[in-house]
């Protein structure tokens, strides 16, 4: 789907602050995953009767850290609100968040990030940015509600701080939403916010509207490609209900991740009251000049930053330089080896991104330093560099450290080291055409073949042998042979 | 008067007490007055072993209010709907108590959550008053306050929202704290309102209140509104030592005459009142009337806020985690299911909780809670001058005598008179004493001291002074 000006897309995301070491009012651990269903849990994140919150004061942090990167207004003071509704997995019946009225605010607002699409510069504009706590967990025995006879609830989730990002409208397409997600996920993974790699780490409403209708919110979608599949969805039903002269009115609907449609609700959201009111329990807290003042000072490298140093110090091309930053793991490791090797930066950034990466899998790739050490690589890269080895062996190489070799021993052992050359290449190539005489005589006829006698010479060097440079002394042989019977046939 | 409390702590510590001996006796008093007065929703039947040799409350045995939560014994707010609760940790004043060496001996009655001034809201039946069982003991500390009055212990812990702790007192005739909002850990008290809740000591003697005092005064962590204590071991001090009497010269007692001449005021009460107040003048105390009519907004203010936060409050009680359920959620949609199980609140309960949702619904918040958030603020700045430079607010205790048990306690007209002076306290977050100074008949007598912040030492060395006077 391309951009389609009549189309309006907002986003509310939900991003749980995975870095921080405990919940947001309580001092239970904050990585829940893959423990047995309530037991990572306290009277304060189960709401027991006289339990108290306390605010973890790194959300706060964290989350003014985002703030000064999205460009936006912070508050004076951060107060809380409460936001009542009745929900199994919701353990007092009320979510502590924050809101924009009633004597409350949110963090931060008025803010926007840049992200490319096309290779154009787009803007959105950040409305607000606030923290809440994520509820506890329903799970149905059968994995579906629908069949069921009972639900049972984990509250091993309940109280994990999220925060909440709300943009304006200012998306058009899938495709905008996107490459701005993504944008701000490097973002985020920058600040260390997050890491996404955990399920359920991210969870975003989309509201999408088209001219003339009103505003339908899908109501938590869990991945990019199920935001993009829901978005899609959603537009084709509205345009084809306004195509039949229906109006579409406000609602609320749920992605069906397991029959990619969106589903709606009958709940109305107008009909919503949650009954807002700042949390007695909870004073507010002040921000003072100060304290932001050395948050600015002590803000990590941000993408853009990092993106525009591959480029410009390390002479790496714009795309292996978003590649790279797009990871941030990937560019700290990137850094690393080039601290290492005097290689020029594009020529690793494309070993890198091209070789390394595939040997090492996405899943893998927060362990890329320990997996193959920036040491290893760059050796071998200087090796490369100082024509002791070819661009053949590194290739060959590099799955072999990622399986856990070191450089030196595997190069040893193979017998890869030494790079074989000019004269000494020149006779290996003689001993080669000699003992290949039909080889020969298809090369002759047919200018492919040569790849074969190729072949043959990186056997009988090793793979010491420069592909390139053989090829170019085959075909100078070659040549001499051709020119030799031609002067055989002259006489 | 000597304190049992420090002698008992005193003897055991120099080898010439029984650690059983104190709470042996106020085990066999419970047995005989308990089913009297209905004084405990869950008694302890009998002594736990190996009691503390050390300790600033070695052996000595405590009466908690049933909101306050007790690891592993039955906490229920008085309510069906916690009727089965049994907390798997306890409140830090608890831990405190614990720590010290003190030995709850049970959880006594209150009105349910802790909502009512007569103790009769309690799904146990309510708490009889052990100087008339024709009378109220006053609510909703009820049962702490009965517990002390009836003499089966000397200490108790209540908590007071907008009176709970300083109205029973007043209508058992024993010494009640609403302490300065946050110098005690409200972790663990189920909360009611949370902007006002306070736990607070009850005691037959100021000395024994003054020593309660000092040890659950402190700073908690777990309580986010927590400040703890400025006194260091002043007050500790001031409950060991001679009671003195430069205190009466040092302070300028108000009478804001709105607060006393009541229209639902007792005219008989109000005449002891005022006799009292020419003994302490008498002592060298220096009185004088003042007229603040916005004082009388205070109910109307203090109702608002309490409400809509209670609502918000009790929203997690829904038979999902804990406490009892009708229905099995198997059987209905959720919706249902809640408001099954939500059925099983008492009528009080039920009436709050709907006010208060209503007061935060759209539409509704600007009118009321918002206008009520403005009008605690001008109160607070209205009081604050009253007790600038020494100032404390001096009203009765209560200005009617306790009402009959099977008072119609759907008819507010009479509590309106007690409401004011108790829930001002509230409101400001100021500390308040409830005094005993004698009995007209079997009705006690009492006044009621309103501090600056942090005047508890104060208001504890004039209960000392008073006690004597009256004494
Ligand atoms: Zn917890």
């Amino acid at each position: 789907m391309s951009s389609d000006t009549d189309v309006k897309i907002g986003l509310e995301i939900h991003v749980q602050l995975t870095s921080l070491k405990t919940k947001l009012f309580c001092s239970c651990s904050s990585d829940y995953r893959d423990k047995p269903p309530n037991t990572n849990v306290c009277p304060v994140c189960l709401g027991l009767p006289g339990s108290l919150p306390v605010v973890n004061q790194k959300a706060i942090e964290k989350a003014l850290r985002v703030a000064i990167a999205l460009n936006m207004k912070i508050a004076e003071k951060i107060s809380w609100a409460r936001k009542h509704y009745f929900y199994p997995d919701l353990p007092k019946n009320y979510q502590i968040t924050q809101y924009e009225g009633k004597g409350v605010t949110s963090i931060a607002k008025e803010g926007y990030l840049e992200y490319h699409v096309n290779g154009n510069v787009k803007r959105a504009r950040i409305r607000r940015i606030n923290l809440e706590e994520d509820p506890g967990k329903i799970v149905y025995h059968t994995g579906s509600m629908l069949t069921s006879k009972y639900s049972l609830i984990d509250y091993n989730r309940s109280g994990i701080a999220l925060l909440e990002i709300v943009t304006e409208p200012d998306f058009s397409s899938p495709r905008e939403v996107l490459a701005f997600l993504h944008e701000l996920r490097t973002l985020l993974e920058y600040l260390d916010i997050a890491d996404f790699k955990l399920e359920g780490s991210m969870r975003v409403d989309v509201n999408i509207s088209l001219a003339g209708g009103s505003r339908v919110e899908v109501k938590n979608v869990g991945s990019l490609s199920d935001i993009e599949a829901a978005i899609v969805y959603e537009v084709t039903r509205q345009r084809s209900l306004a195509e039949k002269g229906v109006k579409v009115e406000m609602e609320t609907r749920h992605w069906d991740q397991e029959r990619k449609v969106t589903v709606g609700t009958r709940t109305k959201e107008s009909e919503e009251d949650y009954r807002y009111f700042p949390d007695p329990n909870l004073p507010p807290v002040y921000i003072s000049p100060n304290m932001l003042e050395d948050l600015s000072k002590t803000m990590p490298e941000l993408p853009q930053t990092v993106r525009k140093k591959l480029v410009q110090v390390y002479g790496v091309s714009e795309y292996l330089s978003s590649v790279l930053v797009s990871e941030k793991k990937l560019a700290e490791y990137f850094e690393e080896v080039m601290k290492r090797t005097n290689i020029d930066g594009d020529r690793a950034a494309s070993i890198i991104v091209n070789d390394l990466v595939g040997w090492v899998g996405e899943e893998r790739m927060n362990q890329i330093d320990k997996i193959v050490p920036a040491s290893e690589l760059a050796e071998l890269l200087e090796l490369l560099k100082s024509g002791t080895i070819t661009i053949k062996i590194v290739k060959e190489a590099i799955p072999e450290l990622v399986s856990g070799k070191r450089t030196r021993e595997l190069l040893a052992s193979k017998g890869w080291i030494g790079k074989v050359s000019g004269h000494e290449l020149a006779e290996i190539v003689d001993t080669v055409l000699k003992e290949n005489a039909n080889a020969v005589t298809d090369a002759l006829n047919n200018p492919k073949a040569i790849q074969h006698l190729v072949g043959k010479v990186m056997e009988a060097t090793n793979k010491r042998a420069d592909p390139k440079e053989a090829f170019e002394l085959i075909s100078k042989k070659l040549e001499e042979f051709k020119a030799k019977v031609r002067l055989q046939e002259d006489r | 008067m000597k304190s049992r409390v420090l002698n008992f702590v005193e003897d055991l510590r120099r080898g010439a007490a029984d650690q059983y001996k104190y709470v042996e006796k106020a085990l066999e008093e419970a047995a005989k007055k308990d089913p009297k007065f209905n004084i405990f929703i869950t008694l302890k039947g009998e002594i736990p072993e190996n009691l503390a040799l050390s300790g600033k409350l070695a052996g000595v045995p405590i009466a908690i209010k049933d909101n306050i939560v007790t690891k592993d014994l039955r906490t229920t707010c008085a309510s069906r709907i916690l009727e089965n609760f049994v907390p798997k940790y306890s409140a830090t004043v608890v831990k405190i108590l614990e720590k010290e060496g003190a030995v709850i001996i049970g959880k006594t009655n209150m009105d349910e959550f802790a909502m009512g001034a007569l103790g009769t809201t309690s799904a146990f039946g309510p708490t009889l008053n052990p100087l008339d069982v024709k009378l109220s003991p006053g609510g909703s500390s009820s049962g702490s306050a009965a517990a002390v009055s009836s003499g089966i212990v000397d200490l108790a812990l209540g908590s007071d929202t907008g009176g709970s702790v300083r109205l029973p007192a007043a209508w058992t005739g024993v010494f009640g704290l609403k302490p300065t909002y946050g110098a005690v850990s409200r972790f663990g008290l189920i909360s009611y309102a949370d902007s006002m809740d306070q736990i607070g000591p009850m005691a037959s003697t100021a000395s024994d209140l003054a020593y309660l005092y000092s040890i659950i005064s402190s700073f908690d962590p777990l309580d986010p509104t927590s400040s703890g204590n400025p006194w260091g071991d002043k007050i500790e001090r001031i409950a060991r030592e001679e009671p003195d009497y430069d205190i009466l010269r040092s302070i300028k007692l108000k009478v804001p005459k709105e607060l006393v001449e009541h229209p639902q005021a007792d005219d008989s009460i109000v005449k002891e009142f005022s006799r009292a107040l020419s003994k302490l003048e008498s002592e060298g105390a220096e009185i004088s009337e003042i007229s603040e009519p916005s004082l009388l907004k205070v109910p109307q203010v203090y109702y608002i806020i309490a409400f809509s936060e209670a609502s918000s409050n009790l929203a997690r009680f829904d038979g999902v985690r804990y406490g009892s359920r009708v229905i099995m959620p198997e059987e209905v949609d959720w919706d249902t299911y809640y408001m099954e199980n939500r059925a099983l609140f008492g009528w009080e309960v039920k009436r709050r909780i709907m006010l208060g949702a209503f007061i935060l619904s759209k539409g509704y918040y600007e009118m009321y809670y918002s206008m009520a958030l403005k009008a605690r603020g001008m109160i607070k700045s209205k009081v604050e001058q009253m007790l600038s430079g020494g100032g404390i607010i001096l009203t009765p205790g209560s200005p009617i005598p306790p009402l009959p048990i099977d008072y119609d306690a759907t008819d507010l007209s009479r509590l309106n008179a007690v409401d004011a002076p108790l829930m001002l306290a509230n409101l400001t977050g100021l500390p308040a004493i409830t005094i005993p100074v004698g009995k007209r008949g079997s009705i006690p007598i009492s006044i009621q001291l309103i501090g600056s912040l942090w005047s508890e030492d104060i208001l504890l060395s004039i209960a000392k002074v008073t006690e004597e006077i009256f004494g």
